[in-house]
Parts: structure tokens; C-alpha cells; sequence
């Protein structure tokens, strides 16, 4: 067993600690170990575990083979990968393949920023500080809302978080039920009630009608007590809400809004801090979209801004602008009293994992792009999938959506969508996400997207592709 | 050396107590407890109406360098908190039996105050202290 500690904190070992400032990290020698086990009294490892019953314990894992060496599993590695599919991407529902500049990972894997978890003396990394500073700025401007922090876990775990500040703010109306949309991202609302349900945090629907929040709905809540309205941007099946009715709404009766958002749409959409009278509260979201690639699934990265007003409920670190004792700027930590190393158990939040090298990889990717270049991005992705939408509709039996939407919409199909999906994939087509599971009062529906990666030849293939599977004509 | 003025009562969670003509109780951090703290920066102070017990975790008093909690020195409900603390929480450092107060509590049981230490106790907890 390899013990990997920082030498310095081992005070058994004083015969170490002249070098222990030189060489700060090595794993413990045998020697060492010994040392340390005969100055507790004890003869080996294994008998610090002798409190775990013997019928608990294995003493082998048989169904795991022995280890390869470095070319064995260099060589299984490159044959396992070879078998990975290169689809056409119209899947979205959450994670976008966007176009990532090659410079952006190139300068993010670089050693100053590869390692870039914020270290225990935070002021020493003025260059991760200073990264993460220009970060929040860009959030903050981009939601139109006064704070970021220094990121969250993913998209929706901020949502959750977000949900939490606004329970906090608003603890004086005793309120711990929040209102969400019924069209807001499925998996979200799973991963927040997880994190909500033991706080006695419940999560109301709103009732939607043609893809959207129904506001005929709203009158039957009056008189409910409710902390905060979560409103998607877009929602889940691409189309707009709302936000000015709802925002006002809200605000009338004491609630906070919460904006879920795309950051890619905010490039061209109302931001949150221009919503209704009053503006939203709180925006949270996705980075991924922000240059991080799709990798299964993650790592990704979660934003989260807020009015200045709630900045003491809000978790996470954040990193402020000062002066040194000789009046030149720097960065550094500031409000650390809601986190955990200060408030403990009372902290604004336990688990608020910061994704610094996805959050150095979106800072890059928006400083590359510019405010300019990130809305030609989304205005490419909103017209590629209007042309992918009028495209797809045109065959028999396939119907697009009524209202705006903006990278992702809804198509209706004549016949069950996961088989569908089957045979596209089978043609080299990732066709979109399958609705019916999650909402079944859609029929057979398909939520697709195009990003501006997706060419009009991309567009047609799946066209050509998608009448074969109907069996309908390839009319154009 | 801190100010024990001799007309509260006091804790050894280091708040004081004052009661007041009106049968109210107004609470607060010592001198002691400012100093300890350093410069606030926010101060977090409950809703009125709300009920407390002894040792309830009622208000947070944050510093550059902690935040820590206030306890309910007596059981009551919150009448009012000091409005003022919102935008200059530095009133507690400045004026800590004065402007620098909390909470204004309606007392359950008003004999509670006689539990509490006065003046010489409270200097006497200090001096062990340091």
C-alpha cells in the first residue's frame, strides 16, 4: 500500500523534516512506514482494518483480469476506440457539439493551467485567480446579473444549487416549494430533487400547453407560496417561455427567478437581468457548450450568477478584484464565510466542486470568439436548425413545431421514435433525442438539433436517410 | 481591556442583555466579542416573529476573518432587529452596547434574566480567559 502524503505533515518522522521543505511529495518509503506503524503499536497495514468482520471482507476480485503492461493495454485501448462510431450529431437535450478553436485546449492543457484546482493558498496562483476573475465577468455578463461564482459541478447540480439560494433568500415566507416548468431539462430535475428531497424542498410543475409554460395556469396558484419560478432559456424542447409574463409574475408574489439557461443562446436571447420589471434573481446552466467536447457525458462545468443582494447565499468560490499592502491590483478569494473551511456545516453549500480547468477552457473559448463571434455561433445554430426543421417537415407524416425555438425544436413522426433512431444510427446518424419516455403526452416526438457544425449536406443526408426509415418519398 | 457596562446581564457565548422598560429584552455581542471578531462586514439578523429558545442559532456576525453564530441568550419572539446593521454592520465594533445592538426580544418568562451573569461574572469569565 502507497500512502501519497505531503512529507511535511508527517510529525512522527522528525529524522525527515530537514528535506522535507525540499522534497514535498513522495510516496512513503517502507522504511517510513514501519516507523510510523511501530509508533502506534501496530505490526502491519492490514491490522488497522481488523474492526471489519472477516464476512465483509474478500480476499480477491475474480472477475477482474491481471494487468497489462503498458503496450498491452496501449494496443487494447486503440483497438477499443477504433470501434467508436463518427455519427452526424442532431442530438442535443442538454450537451451541444459545438466547433472548439484548437487553440482553446492548447492553451488550457498548458502546465500553468492543466493543474488548475484552486491550491489550499489561493492568492499564491494569481494567474488561476486572475483566469477565474475574467470568467466570472463574462458570466456575469453574459446572464446581465451582478456575481458569478467560480463554477459548480455541471448544469445541474447549479440548478439545484440555485434552487437552495433560493430557498435561503427567501426563508422569511417559510416557503421550501419551488415552481418548474414541466419542459425543463428531465435529468435536472432528477439530479435536484435528489439533492432537495432531505431539506423538504419540493419541486411543483407548471402545467404547459404547445411546448410551453400555459400562463392560464398561473391563476390557479395564486394564493400558494411558492420561494422561487425556475424558467428555462430555452426550454427543454427548444421553445422560448414567457420570461417578462412569468418574471413579473413571480416578483408580484414575493418569489425569486431562477433563469436556467443556455449560454450559447444568451449570445441572442433577452438575458436573464433584462427579464420583466424587475429582472431574474438567479441564472444557472450548462458550460459545456462554452468549448468543452461532448466525452460521454463530462467533465463539464455548471455557472451560476446572481443579483449582488443574494451574493451571501450563493456557494461556491469567488473570486474578487484588491489591492496588495503596496496599492498594486491583484486577485483573491473573497466572502470565504459561507464556505465550508470557515461556516462547516452552515456553509452556503458542501459540495460545491469548482471545474477550474472546464472553467479555463470556456474562458478561453469566449475570450477567442468574442461577444461578436459567440452570437455568430448561435445565430448559425438557430438558422441551421430552422433550415433542418423545414427540411425534415417537408416528408410526408413528419410535422415541425409551432412557435420560435432557437437550436433545438420538436418534430412529430409517424411511427415509434426509438426504432427510428435505430436505423438512423445505423445510417451514421445520431437523429435526436426520444421524448415519448420523459413525455408521453407528446406522441411520437423527436427533439433534434443542428449546431453551427451542421452543413446543409449534413441536413439533406439526414433528410435522404430519415424518408428511407419512414418509407415515404424523398421529395424535395 | 473590554467595556462590561454594569447594567446587563450577560452570557458566556459573550452577548449581552438589556432589559427595558417595556418588558423587551435587546441583546447584542460584548465588547469583547467585536474585538475577538475584527471588522464586520455583514451581519445576518432573523425575521421578526420569529419564536426562539435558548441557544437557538439566531444571527450571524461576520468578519473579515469568521463568521460565527449568535445564540438566543433567553426564549422569546423576535419584535424587531436593528435595521441598521444592513448597511453598517461596522455599528457593532463602533458601538456595541449602543448602536451596535441585534435583536429586540419579547420575553417568555422574564425571570429567565436572572440565570444570566452580571457585570462582575462577566469580567470575572474575561479574566479567566485571558
Amino acid at each position: 500500500m502507497v500512502c501519497w502524503t505531503p512529507l511535511r505533515t508527517a510529525t512522527c518522522l522528525p529524522q525527515k523534516t530537514e528535506t522535507a521543505a525540499a522534497v514535498p511529495f513522495i510516496p512513503h518509503t517502507s522504511d517510513e512506514i514501519a516507523a510510523m506503524l511501530d509508533a502506534i503499536g501496530v505490526s502491519d497495514i492490514d491490522q488497522l482494518f481488523d474492526e471489519i468482520p472477516a464476512s465483509l471482507t474478500i480476499s480477491g476480485l475474480p472477475d477482474v483480469p491481471a494487468g497489462l503492461s503498458e503496450a498491452g493495454i496501449t494496443r487494447l485501448m486503440k483497438e477499443r476506440a477504433g470501434r467508436n462510431a463518427t455519427s452526424v450529431c442532431f442530438l442535443g437535450a442538454g450537451a451541444y457539439e459545438h466547433h472548439i478553436p484548437a487553440a482553446v485546449w492548447e492553451i488550457a492543457t498548458r502546465g500553468e493551467f492543466y493543474s488548475a484546482y484552486t491550491p489550499y493558498q489561493a492568492e499564491a496562483s494569481q494567474g488561476t485567480l486572475q483566469l477565474i476573475y475574467e470568467y466570472q465577468s463574462m458570466l456575469a455578463g453574459l446572464t446581465g446579473l451582478d456575481v458569478s461564482n467560480a463554477s459548480l459541478y455541471d448544469g445541474a447540480t447549479a440548478f439545484a444549487e440555485s434552487c437552495l439560494m433560493a430557498v435561503r433568500a427567501t426563508r422569511q415566507t417559510g416557503s421550501r416549494r419551488i415552481l418548474v416548468p414541466r419542459y425543463l431539462n428531465p435529468v435536472w430535475k432528477k439530479v435536484a430533487r435528489a439533492m432537495l428531497t432531505g431539506q423538504n424542498i419540493e419541486l411543483v410543475e407548471l402545467a404547459a400547453v404547445e411546448g410551453r409554460s400555459d400562463l392560464s395556469a398561473l391563476a390557479a396558484l395564486d394564493g400558494e407560496n411558492f420561494a422561487a419560478i425556475c424558467i428555462p432559456w430555452p426550454n427543454f424542447l427548444g421553445g422560448l417561455e414567457p420570461v417578462d409574463e412569468l418574471t413579473d409574475w413571480a416578483h408580484e408574489r414575493g418569489m425569486l427567478v431562477i433563469a436556467v439557461c443556455n449560454p450559447t443562446a444568451l449570445a441572442l436571447l433577452k438575458a436573464p437581468g433584462e427579464w420583466g420589471g424587475k429582472s431574474a434573481d438567479i441564472a444557472c446552466g450548462e458550460g459545456q457548450p462554452l468549448g468543452i467536447p461532448l466525452s460521454s457525458g463530462g467533465p463539464y462545468f455548471g455557472f451560476l450568477t446572481c443579483k449582488q443582494a443574494l451574493v451571501r447565499q450563493m456557494p461556491g468560490r469567488i473570486v474578487g478584484g484588491t489591492l496588495d499592502v503596496e496599492g498594486r491590483p491583484g486577485f483573491t478569494l473573497t466572502l470565504q464565510a459561507r464556505e465550508q473551511h470557515i461556516r462547516r456545516s452552515k456553509a452556503t453549500s458542501n459540495i460545491c466542486t469548482n471545474q477550474g480547468l472546464m472553467v479555463t477552457a470556456a474562458t478561453i473559448y469566449l475570450s477567442l470568439l468574442g461577444s461578436e463571434g459567440l452570437r455568430r455561433v448561435a445565430a448559425r445554430c438557430h438558422a441551421n436548425t430552422r433550415d433542418l426543421i423545414a427540411s425534415l417537415s417537408s416528408l410526408d407524416g413528419v410535422t415541425g413545431p409551432t412557435g420560435a425555438c432557437f437550436h433545438e425544436a420538436v418534430l412529430s413522426l409517424p411511427k415509434a421514435v426509438a426504432p427510428v433512431l435505430d436505423q438512423l444510427a445505423a445510417a451514421g446518424i445520431l437523429g435526436g433525442f426520444d421524448l415519448s419516455a420523459d413525455f408521453p403526452e407528446l406522441g411520437h416526438a423527436l427533439l433534434v438539433c443542428a449546431t453551427e457544425l451542421r452543413s446543409a449536406v449534413d441536413i439533406e443526408h439526414y433528410r435522404q436517410a430519415l424518408a428511407d426509415v419512414l418509407g415515404v418519398p424523398v421529395a424535395a | 481591556m473590554s467595556d462590561v457596562p454594569g447594567n446587563l446581564r450577560f452570557t458566556i457565548e459573550h452577548e449581552w442583555v438589556r432589559r427595558e422598560p417595556d418588558g423587551t429584552a435587546v441583546v447584542g455581542i460584548t465588547d469583547h466579542a467585536q474585538q475577538q471578531l475584527g471588522e464586520l462586514v455583514y451581519v445576518e439578523l432573523p425575521e421578526a416573529g420569529r419564536v426562539l429558545a435558548v441557544g437557538d442559532a439566531m444571527a450571524v456576525v461576520e468578519s473579515t476573518k469568521a463568521a460565527s453564530d449568535v445564540y438566543a441568550p433567553l426564549d422569546g419572539t423576535v419584535r424587531e432587529v436593528n435595521p441598521a446593521l444592513t448597511a453598517r454592520p461596522e455599528l457593532v465594533n463602533t458601538d456595541a452596547y449602543g448602536d451596535g445592538w441585534l435583536v429586540r426580544l419579547q420575553l417568555t418568562d422574564a425571570s429567565q434574566l436572572d440565570g444570566l451573569l452580571d457585570a462582575a461574572a462577566y469580567s470575572d469569565l474575561l479574566a479567566a480567559e485571558d
